[in-house]
């Protein structure tokens, strides 16, 4: 049974994944649909941050959380290198519930 | 191909920064192998799962399913927050190469991570590599951590470490450049809005299709603008 729910899920999600590559080529979009396509997948991605940041199975996810994305996002709009945002995110996050703050 | 790794070691920018995220994927993988056995999955199963599926958020999810006993559920909650797949293979497809091996093997890489990656890069052949680096690297980390994960049964807990902050704000730092363009700026973020707002009250995975809405933002603009930063 659980065999069966893994080969359902990876089928479908490997569907998903060799649809979009694979439609990509064979339909042809007209320019100005084209266009959109970066914007949709900057979307998505902002999408996904946003709820990654701010909730947690359906339910705000705290002031931990947000805080250490916060001063992540806060170094990378001031240019700085990419290990040191992820690096100050997950650190001001640890730090905060070490300090008992959730 | 070892031309093609030689290139991608070259660019110490991108290797960097891509074990940067990996490092933290990499824990967050050790404790799904963990959570899994411990919810009862066998241990091969745990990782055939991650070899197979390769999508954390539809693992985590389905292996609660299964616990709860509602393997159908499972399927289909996981199918749902996978759907987006779809529309980021239909953006940069064309990043992946135009081999059928490529495209075979090349879209089972596509995840949240390698997309974001080839959208921080200005020029096609970058953008390549950046996608096969961080999909490849990521794959394997993947794996790695989980199959360890099982193998120690217990993990600690990932956010202690503030893992969960990490992931965001590495996707914020990676959308940046893309986010300077004013019109994508608009959609993204109306569309972040959306699915913040919907993700009380709708399945996990559709409030960040429903992002898509955002899309709509640009019928409010009399004249958007036809450039894009990709």
């Amino acid at each position: 049974m659980i065999l069966a729910v893994i080969v359902g899920l990876a089928i479908g999600t490997y569907a998903f994944r060799l649809a979009g590559v694979v439609l990509r080529e064979r339909v042809a979009l007209p320019e100005r649909i084209q266009v959109l396509l970066p914007m949709t997948a900057a979307t998505l991605l902002a999408a996904l941050a946003a709820t990654a940041t701010f909730m947690d199975a359906g339910a705000f996810a705290g002031v931990a959380r947000p805080a250490g994305v916060a001063v992540g996002a806060f170094l990378a709009w001031r240019r700085a290198p990419f290990v040191l945002v992820v690096v100050a995110a997950a650190a001001t996050a640890a730090l905060l519930r070490l300090a008992g703050v959730e | 191909m070892t031309v093609a790794v030689r290139s991608i070691l070259g660019d110490r920018a991108l290797v960097r920064d891509v074990a940067a995220l990996g490092l933290a994927v990499f824990a967050v993988s050790v404790s799904f192998g963990a959570i899994a056995v411990a919810a009862g999955i066998p241990p091969g199963l745990t990782v055939l799962m991650s070899l197979l599926v390769f999508a954390g958020g539809s693992q985590f999810l389905a292996v609660g399913l299964i616990a709860a006993g509602n393997p159908f559920a499972a399927i289909f909650a996981g199918l749902l927050l996978n759907a987006r797949h779809l529309p980021f293979g239909l953006a940069i497809g064309d990043v992946i190469g135009t081999r059928w091996w490529q495209r075979l093997v090349g879209a089972h890489l596509l995840i949240d991570e390698s997309v974001a990656f080839a959208l921080a890069q200005p020029d096609p052949v970058r953008r390549r590599r950046a996608y096969w680096a961080t999909g490849g690297t990521l794959f394997v980390l993947w794996n790695i951590g989980a199959t360890l994960g099982v193998l120690l049964g217990n993990a600690g807990d990932p956010d202690a470490l503030g893992l969960d902050a990490a992931f965001p704000a590495g996707l914020f730092a990676l959308l940046l450049p893309t986010l300077k363009d004013p019109t994508t700026r608009l959609v993204a973020l109306t569309g972040a809005l959306v699915a913040v707002v919907t993700t009380p009250i709708l399945p996990a995975g559709l409030p960040v299709l429903l992002a898509l809405t955002g899309l709509l933002a640009l019928l409010a603009r009399p004249r958007p603008r036809k450039t894009v930063s990709s």
